[in-house]
């Protein structure tokens, strides 16, 4: 990496400019084939396993649209309150790249399967005391094929520049992917980069209940181009844009964008020119660098792909997706609110801490409600606020937080042991239960330990002892007070109360 | 010739595809023998007709004993069980070479097979080899082949015409008695014109496209050549049909064609001539024959109207972009990084991948292929688009109309195949307009994607041969046989022996085998 650009202060950014986003997302769909041919789409297989002429575009192979992937765009299209076009066509956009097989991608240009939307997305309100909603409008959604991987090998950067070869994988050429790409966003302000989490997280959130995607960021099924400019404050006019490619993290999202609007207003106070370009961003150092020109000149030549018939969805089929799509996001708070038994202030700290569908993943995996959310909102988005990630991010599961809870609630642990377990589960230690196990951390059961206390504890107190005999089952309190002291705390109350009264009745 | 030379397998090489497969389906003939006979033909012949790129004696005659084998189970696979046939090289053939006539493929072995030769082996049909053509199909003399030209048969100075000429000479000069074709522009059938013998272009989306190294995908459609109109629809029926694989494939049947050819009635059928291609500009002889033609068939009680088709004559400059646009980004995929021909550039000690690709393509590619390449990038290019390609396409939607009009007055069109009859080697290679004017009138049907045939119907002035097409609606590829048994017939009668009994013999390789 070069020399470090010049960034301003953020607020003082915001304070002479306002930014201006353009948000790319593409989705990779989890059709079980990919978009053209009959080839498997799971992730992570031997390299160059997965494909066939078709996807290796082989002289002759011919492509056939999937089916599955043309329902799954015309869902995720009604989900963004889109306008299905009753009829259109695949073109093809040519440029030449080792990783493009054809040298052509097969996408959709002036006829996308999807268009004229928008998504609401539930920000904190300017007060910060509730939420407001932010629309976000939707230019197009259309249909296309991934390319393969490229892997650079040798050199520093693992890109091509420097390396002694490349290996290319095409498993991943022609997995299908929707590509959304909102209008021009304005007005957000300040809140732009968080603005821009808030809808991504929001699309993913739709996108798995749609069922349409895996949404693992982390595995590049959904990636996100930000594209940033900035206007000086009262002007109309868009400024020069620049487009920061592969943020593949909701926190990388509002990081890179916040990074961006410091940067552009960095060059505009110098009187210099933003470039129209792409940018690198680099999650360690969390900078952006220059990467290609880009230019709206870039030509791609594109002509309907005539290997394709057009994909004409008629209006029942539209109708009957419809019906297939799942509860509206803000209905589905209502539902969940009730639900779950949350009051308002609990509900908006789950909105606020992102934990909806973590929270109901884990309430589905064993959890109490009330169990979940304090885990969510409490223990657990302390930590991702303290190490500056998002909670989804800790490495922690719904189903550790599920199993940690149940081991509190049958008694192995208590709330101060349970604390120590998420250490490990975030350390990567394993299951809470391994933990557990690996750490020595548990309440005394039936343990010696735990007996002895219980057999010392009788012995030194026979009165309260013989009351209990006699039924005075409320005297054994001071009983189990006394076997708690004697294992320091390290013991289940219930447990002991269990044991006592098992000898005594 | 001497008749020393005279090669023993003559009258098995001679007969029909269809008398063949009778042949071998009653046992007075095995596939083996006649298969057997045919590559002794090539092996006599093709030194100095140049119709193979490559050919597969083993798997040839691998496939006709197997064929043996089945019709001794009791199995009949199709009537052309067992007889053999030759590929156009731009099919893809499992484990045999697939150039496309092309450098940058040179060695490229296909790991899969075409859908046409998926359905010519499951029909028992042995492949004989690879047959040459312009490479990529862009071409009307099989000159731009990076393999040598094809000689025409019947003057082995001349052309066989392009694209597909090796699979028209390799049918003329008696080497398979049948062969696929592909005809985007008129390369079944201007070929068929040239060497005196039948080509059929099916209706578009009749036959499947799927494993036919694309030229132009909105055009390109493979179909039969052989030396009869029976012959022609026995294989169109074979390789014709829906196929799951193509998406521009027809989802229906195909049409009737060997009722139609077995019948060729044409009493009361409405011949539509085409007055912007009636002959005007057209060598005498081939004028000539045209309407001679014309006049058999009224004779045969087909009535003889004139339709206009005024945006025909708009066709060959629409093809001239359409194809060039497609074929641009067809081709590329030919970038060393996968398969086919590597060249690395000179004197760069490491090179990028991009210099890799160019080198590889300057090296790979011929000059016309390069021509096309550049026209169409351009033509494509933003700023150009709605000039070129987009008029181009505004201009297909008009012939389609004009087809539609014309098909209300007339049940088929006909026109004269190709202006000329077969020029000489060399005559046009420097000068590309005069060469795509041969596709003046096939390229109509393939911009409007009807189905279009050419078959001989006679010869010209300078002793070569003539083509008469055929032209039917979409999807009534059933009429061009029609039409074309009942010429054919009329002709037969009249001249007593099939057209290529009066090409001159060829010189055969002085071997004893
Ligand atoms: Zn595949």
């Amino acid at each position: 990496m070069s020399v470090l650009d010049a960034v301003v202060d953020y607020d003082d950014a915001i304070a002479r400019y306002d930014p201006v986003m353009g948000l790319e997302v593409h989705v990779e769909l989890n059709t079980a084939t990919k978009m053209f041919c009959g080839c498997a789409t799971g992730f992570g297989a031997e390299p160059n396993s997965q494909v066939c002429p078709v996807c290796l575009g082989l002289p002759g192979a011919l492509p056939v649209v999937n089916a599955a992937a043309v329902e799954s765009a015309i869902r995720i299209g009604l989900a963004l309150n889109c306008s299905i076009a009753p009829w259109c066509r695949f073109a093809r956009k040519n440029y030449f790249y080792p990783d493009m097989t054809k040298n052509f991608q097969t996408s959709q240009y002036d006829e996308p399967i999807a268009f004229d939307g928008y998504l609401d997305v539930e920000i904190p309100n300017a007060a910060g005391d509730g939420t407001e909603i932010f629309r976000v409008e939707i230019e197009r959604a259309h249909m296309e094929e991934d390319s393969g991987k490229s892997l650079h090998v040798g050199g520093s950067t693992g890109r091509i520049q420097g390396a002694e070869y490349s290996l290319v994988d095409y498993n991943r050429a022609g997995v299908p992917l929707i590509e959304i790409v909102t209008r021009p966003v304005r007005g957000a302000g300040e809140r732009a980069p968080e603005v821009a989490k808030a809808y991504v997280a929001a699309l993913r959130d739709l996108l798995k209940a749609l069922d349409v995607s895996d949404v693992r960021m982390e595995q590049g099924s959904v990636r996100c181009d930000a594209n940033v400019s900035l206007m000086p404050r009262g002007e109309q006019e868009l400024g020069t844009r620049t487009e920061t490619k592969n943020v593949n993290s909701l926190r990388s999202i509002e990081r890179a964008i916040r990074y961006e609007i410091s940067r552009h207003a960095a060059v505009l106070d110098s009187g210099a020119a933003i470039h129209q370009e792409t940018r690198h961003w680099h999650e360690d150092t969390g900078v952006t660098t220059s990467g290609r020109p880009k230019s709206d000149a870039d030509d791609y030549r594109y002509f309907p792909e005539p290997d394709l018939v057009p994909v004409a969805p008629s209006s029942d089929y539209v109708e009957q997706l419809r019906t297939t799509l799942p509860e509206p996001p803000d209905q589905r708070r209502k539902r969940l609110q009730k639900d779950w038994g949350y009051t308002d202030l609990e509900m908006r700290d789950v909105l606020n801490a992102g934990a909806t569908e973590l929270i109901e993943q884990t309430v589905a995996d064993g959890a109490s409600p009330a169990a979940a959310r304090k885990w969510w909102t409490g223990e657990l988005a302390r930590r991702a606020n303290a190490d500056g990630r998002t909670i989804d991010d800790l490495g922690v599961t719904p189903a550790h937080i599920a199993e940690l809870s149940g081991l509190v609630a049958s008694g192995r642990l208590n709330d101060a042991m349970a604390r120590q377990v998420l250490d490990g589960v975030v350390a990567g230690e394993g299951t809470p239960t391994e933990v557990a196990d690996a750490r020595g951390l548990a309440l005394a059961q039936d343990d010696g330990a735990l007996e002895a206390a219980v057999d010392k504890v009788i012995a030194a107190n026979e009165p309260i002892a013989a009351k209990v005999r006699e039924g005075k089952l409320n005297a054994a309190g001071a009983l189990i007070g006394g076997v708690m002291k004697e294992m320091r705390g390290q013991a289940d109350a219930a447990r002991a109360r269990e044991l006592i009264l098992a000898r005594l009745t | 010739m001497s008749p020393a030379s005279v090669p023993s397998s003559n009258d098995i090489v001679r007969r029909g595809a269809a008398d063949l497969g009778a042949a071998i389906a009653d046992g007075s003939l095995s596939s083996v023998e006649v298969t057997q006979a045919h590559l002794d033909r090539i092996a006599d012949v093709d030194d100095s007709v140049h119709a193979f790129l490559h050919v597969d004696a083993e798997g040839a005659l691998a496939a006709a004993r197997a064929a043996d084998e089945a019709r001794a189970a009791g199995e009949t696979r199709s009537p052309l069980a067992g007889v053999p046939i030759a590929v156009k090289d731009i099919v893809a053939t499992k484990g045999q070479p697939t150039t496309a006539g092309s450098r940058i493929l040179q060695g490229w072995i296909p790991p899969y097979d075409a859908t046409v030769t998926t359905r010519l082996r499951a029909a028992g049909l042995p492949i004989l080899g690879k047959t040459n053509m312009d490479e990529f199909a862009m071409g009307s003399s099989t000159e731009h082949s990076a393999y040598g030209p094809t000689h025409n048969p019947w003057d082995l100075d001349r052309i066989p015409g392009g694209s597909g000429g090796g699979s028209s000479a390799a049918v003329a000069a008696f080497e398979a008695p049948l062969a696929i074709g592909t005809d985007t522009g008129g390369s079944i059938r201007q070929p068929a014109a040239v060497t005196g013998t039948v080509g059929t272009k099916p209706t578009y989306g009749g036959v499947s496209r799927y494993g036919l190294i694309a030229l132009a995908s909105s055009l390109d459609q493979a179909g039969p050549c052989t030396r009869s109109v029976l012959d022609a629809a026995l294989l169109h029926e074979i390789i014709g049909g829906h196929d799951v694989m193509d998406s521009t494939s027809i989802d229906a049947p195909v049409p009737g064609v060997v009722e139609a050819a077995r019948r060729g009635d044409v009493a009361g059928l409405r011949i539509g001539v085409v007055d912007e291609i009636s002959g005007e500009g057209f060598q005498p002889g081939v004028r000539a024959r045209f309407e001679e033609s014309l006049k058999l068939l009224e004779a045969r009680g087909a009535e003889i109207v004139r339709v206009g088709c005024p945006s025909f004559v708009k066709g060959l400059a629409a093809y001239y972009l359409i194809l060039p646009s497609e074929a641009s980004s067809n081709l590329a995929k030919f970038d060393a990084m996968r398969y086919g021909l590597r060249v690395g550039p000179q004197g760069v000690a490491s090179p990028s991948a991009e210099q890799v690709m160019a080198a590889t393509r300057d090296a790979g590619f011929g000059d016309e292929v390069k021509r096309r390449i550049i026209l169409g990038t351009y033509a494509l290019s933003a700023g150009y688009y709605d000039a070129y390609y987009g008029q181009a396409q505004k201009v297909r939607t008009l012939i389609a109309r004009d087809f539609a009009a014309a098909f209300e007055q007339a049940d088929v069109l006909v026109t004269p195949t190709a202006p000329t009859t077969a020029f000489k080697l060399g005559e046009k290679l420097d000068d590309p307009m005069a060469m795509y004017l041969n596709d003046v009138a096939t390229i109509p049907a393939n911009l409007a994607g009807v189905p279009g045939m050419s078959i001989p119907n006679g010869l010209a002035e300078d002793g070569l041969p003539t083509g008469f097409q055929i032209l039917a609606p979409a999807t009534r590829d059933d009429r061009l046989y029609e039409v074309g048994a009942a010429l054919e017939a009329a002709l037969l009668e009249q001249w007593g022996a099939p057209i290529l009994d009066q090409a001159p013999a060829l010189p055969v390789r002085e071997v004893t085998r």
